[in-house]
């Protein structure tokens, strides 16, 4: 804020705090030739009057005090301008200081399992509880209360992958997030190419394609252009995080217009990184119980 | 019939009887949506019925049908009758009348359809917005016009109430209104991020503080007087509550973003001016019911009294929930939940919807010549209906609100929260049912209001309509 808009604020707010002070030691001063208290003023219109009562006293003091403690608070808080205010209160540090206050105070319950391998503490129940806790305040909004996931957000519990269940790679996916990009094909392989390819695509997972004919020219692009991330048989590699065509589990959809819809427009699929936001202890408790989900009793 | 001698009743009786029809329609829709909240398939799996685009017609259709044809009535009527003059501008009045109606039914179209600038009290797109701004400049020349050529020395105090809600909301209206058309029912607004959204708020509070405030004061401060048969309490106190409330409502506002992208010292001054307003709020409603003492007997017998009364009631109450939600740490509890709800509902069923019924009932009969309305059973009846509705309405609020704020914020020992979103809903359920039911109840007063005025109109005339305009000026 530059020092003219600072000033201006400041003239504005003073001025008008003012003003509600000045109006009322202007309004309670008695006039000369005005009616007396507790008779009407004189003017009458459609036969409605007015008394000349004062001010309640109990009223006048209740504003006095709203315009005594604003001026204490404009002193002690940010409000004038560019003065901060006595206190350096701002909601930004207030958020900062209730932060390190639950660091504090909750760190060490996580803390207290970070050196334990995923592989153990998934036996751990209290750590498995503390996960699940974790997971249903951060991650059900995509992945769901029961983690079965919805289109577009992987379902969790049935040990199928697109970047691999090992600890670490769910680690490494709930540290730096993923992006999963499916690019669109239709301005390579043409719209008739991707009606082949979609066509293919379902025979991997052991259906009856739409098309036959189709499907048999679309294994022949899905070789060229597909195999490069989906592998030449369609497994997918976790790598890149290409899924599995052919164990029929399906992220958007596997059915021949869904299908075709991401193989014409592609998709990107987001998992936000959530080192930042969790830290690394929640993050070991979160993979702990993610991995239990598939590898539990 | 002379027109310089008489007054124009008759653009009053239109935007009267108006009232009560949109009153109908709009709290229609408002029980609907509530239904739908705690039963979502009410929604008919219809995408003119859904939640997201009844809940905007619901609001315009309350606020500014129900209550803006409320406040066109009687500012036309008070205007004329304590200016000692006809209206000015002839025609003029007349085309405020068809012109709002036609804002209205546009609204009543297009919000169903989707058509929406996405500004909470101003979804309506450019094309109406134009409207709406060439029908407000017409109110505003036909008012003030009016006020310049009254035969009173001064101007009564209701009318600084109307001229201040007329004024303020033609700006409020025009700046927060800024957008730039893309087609004809696409336009994307002439701010951004944090800005936008103080702008918004400084338009939506300000809705709130000179149309649903300022204005139903000029109201309040003629009909109560009027009905008491007192002066009003004190001039002294109209004086400073007039000029306090106009001068710190502009600045409340940033209120609604507390804890936001908006600036530190935005927040603490609109908290800090919502608080002295506290008691310039207070100021009207002192005055209006202390008005009442030496006549404290009427509201025995006075159902229209009562209607009154308690209206300022849940005016002050309002007034006071408002400015302590305004303080930053009763925010964090009470913003985006159903507390906020039940507070708007405080003001807009016990004070706005409330102070219109008991002027109606005290201004209808005047306007078509009757004795008084065709039965005060039924005034009584809708009286406690009301203020029922209104009790079951805003306690539900408040519960589900402070549940919800309490819920949102239970954490437990490990620091992780209590309870999911979804179990706050769940929660919120049987609540839902119960505002329900006092939005019905509150409906059927209504519908009980439309029988009465239907009767009272029917019915043959048993007294004089006095439209006459003193032929000596009072001082």
């Amino acid at each position: 804020m530059s020092n003219f808009w600072s000033i201006w604020i400041i003239f504005l707010t003073a001025l008008n705090v003012y003003f509600c002070y000045w109006l009322v030691r202007w309004t309670v001063k008695p006039r000369t030739g005005e009616a007396a208290t507790g008779d009407v003023t004189g003017h009458s219109w459609d036969g409605l009057e007015e008394f000349n009562n004062p001010l309640p006293k109990w009223w006048l003091n209740m504003y006095y005090a709203t315009l005594i403690f604003t001026v204490g608070y404009l002193i002690l808080y940010p409000g004038m301008g560019k003065f901060p205010g006595l206190l350096g209160w701002t909601k930004e540090n207030q958020h900062a200081r209730e932060m390190i206050a639950a660091d504090e105070k909750y760190g060490p319950i996580f803390a207290q399992f970070a050196d334990q391998p995923v592989e153990e503490l998934v036996k751990n129940e209290e750590a498995v509880k503390l996960g699940r806790t974790l997971f249903s305040t951060y991650c059900t909004v995509c992945h769901g209360s029961d983690a079965r996931g919805a289109r577009g957000f992987p379902n969790l519990t049935d040990n199928d992958w697109l970047y691999g269940g090992e600890p670490d790679t769910i680690k490494a996916t709930l540290t730096n997030g993923r992006s999963g990009i499916m690019p669109a094909h239709e301005p390579i392989i043409g719209a008739e190419g991707v009606e082949q390819v979609a066509n293919y695509v379902v025979t991997l997972s052991g259906r009856e394609p739409e098309d036959a004919a189709a499907a048999e020219k679309g294994k022949e692009i899905f070789g060229t252009v597909c195999a490069a991330c989906h592998m030449p048989d369609g497994t997918g590699m976790h790598a890149l995080g290409a899924p599995n065509l052919t164990d029929d589990t399906w992220l958007y959809g596997g059915d021949l217009r869904t299908i075709r819809e991401t193989i014409t427009n592609g998709r990107n699929g987001v998992m936000p990184a959530q080192q930042q936001f969790l830290g690394d202890d929640k993050i070991h408790l979160l993979t702990t119980y993610v991995y239990s989900l598939s590898h539990g009793e | 019939m002379d027109t310089s001698t008489t007054y124009n009743y008759k653009v009053v009786r239109q935007f009267a009887v108006m009232t009560v029809i949109w009153g109908i329609v709009g709290m229609s829709v408002g029980v609907l949506i509530a239904s739908q909240l705690a039963w979502p398939a009410m929604n008919f799996e219809i995408p003119y019925l859904t939640f997201s685009r009844l809940r905007p017609l619901h609001t315009n259709a309350v606020i500014f049908a129900f209550g803006g044809c409320a406040l066109f009535a009687t500012s036309y009527y008070v205007v004329q009758r304590t200016c000692h003059t006809r209206l000015f501008g002839g025609p003029l009045a007349a085309f405020t009348f068809w012109g709002w109606q036609l804002v209205i039914v546009l609204a009543a179209i297009t919000l169903p359809l989707g058509l929406t600038s996405t500004k909470e009290y101003a979804e309506l797109e450019w094309p109406i917005d134009i409207l709406i701004t060439i029908v407000w400049v017409s109110y505003a020349i036909v008012f003030f016009g009016t006020i310049f050529k009254r035969k009173t020395s001064h101007i009564y105090v209701a009318n600084w109430f109307f001229g201040a809600f007329i004024l303020t909301i033609a700006m409020l209206h025009i700046v927060n209104n800024m957008e730039v058309p893309v087609t004809l029912w696409k336009s994307y607004s002439a701010y951004s991020g944090a800005k936008d959204a103080m702008i918004q708020w400084w338009y939506g509070h300000n809705a709130v503080g000179f149309f649903l405030t300022a204005g139903f004061l000029g109201m309040m401060y003629y009909f109560v007087p009027k009905q008491a048969g007192r002066p009003v309490y004190s001039y002294r106190l109209s004086i400073v509550h007039f000029w306090a409330l106009i001068s710190t409502y502009i600045w409340a506002g940033p209120h609604h973003l507390h804890y936001t992208a908006l600036p530190n010292w935005t927040s603490s001054l609109g908290m800090v001016f919502s608080l002295i307003l506290l008691a310039p709020s207070w100021g009207g409603m002192i005055n209006g019911i202390m008005t009442l003492s030496g006549a404290w007997d009427k509201l025995r017998t006075d159902p229209i009294l009562r209607f009154l009364i308690v209206s300022l009631s849940f005016y002050g109450m309002s007034t006071f929930e408002g400015p302590m939600m305004a303080i930053k740490t009763v925010n964090a509890l009470s913003h985006y939940t159903d507390w906020t709800v039940g507070h708007v509902h405080s003001g807009a069923l016990g004070w706005v919807a409330m102070v219109s019924i008991g002027s109606l009932y005290a201004l209808l009969p005047k306007l078509f010549g009757r004795e008084g309305m065709y039965s005060t059973r039924l005034i009584e009846l809708h009286f406690w209906m009301a203020t029922l509705g209104t009790v079951l309405y805003i306690a539900s609020m408040w519960i589900s609100g402070v549940m919800q704020g309490l819920m949102w914020r239970a954490v437990n020992a490990d620091g992780t929260l209590t309870y999911s979103f979804i179990e706050s809903v769940e929660a919120s359920h049987p609540f839902y049912v119960v505002r329900m039911l006092g939005g019905l109840i509150f409906l059927a007063g209504m519908l009980i209001m439309a029988y009465n005025v239907y009767r009272t109109i029917r019915g043959s005339k048993t007294a004089e309509v006095d439209t006459s305009i003193p032929a000596v000026a009072a001082h």
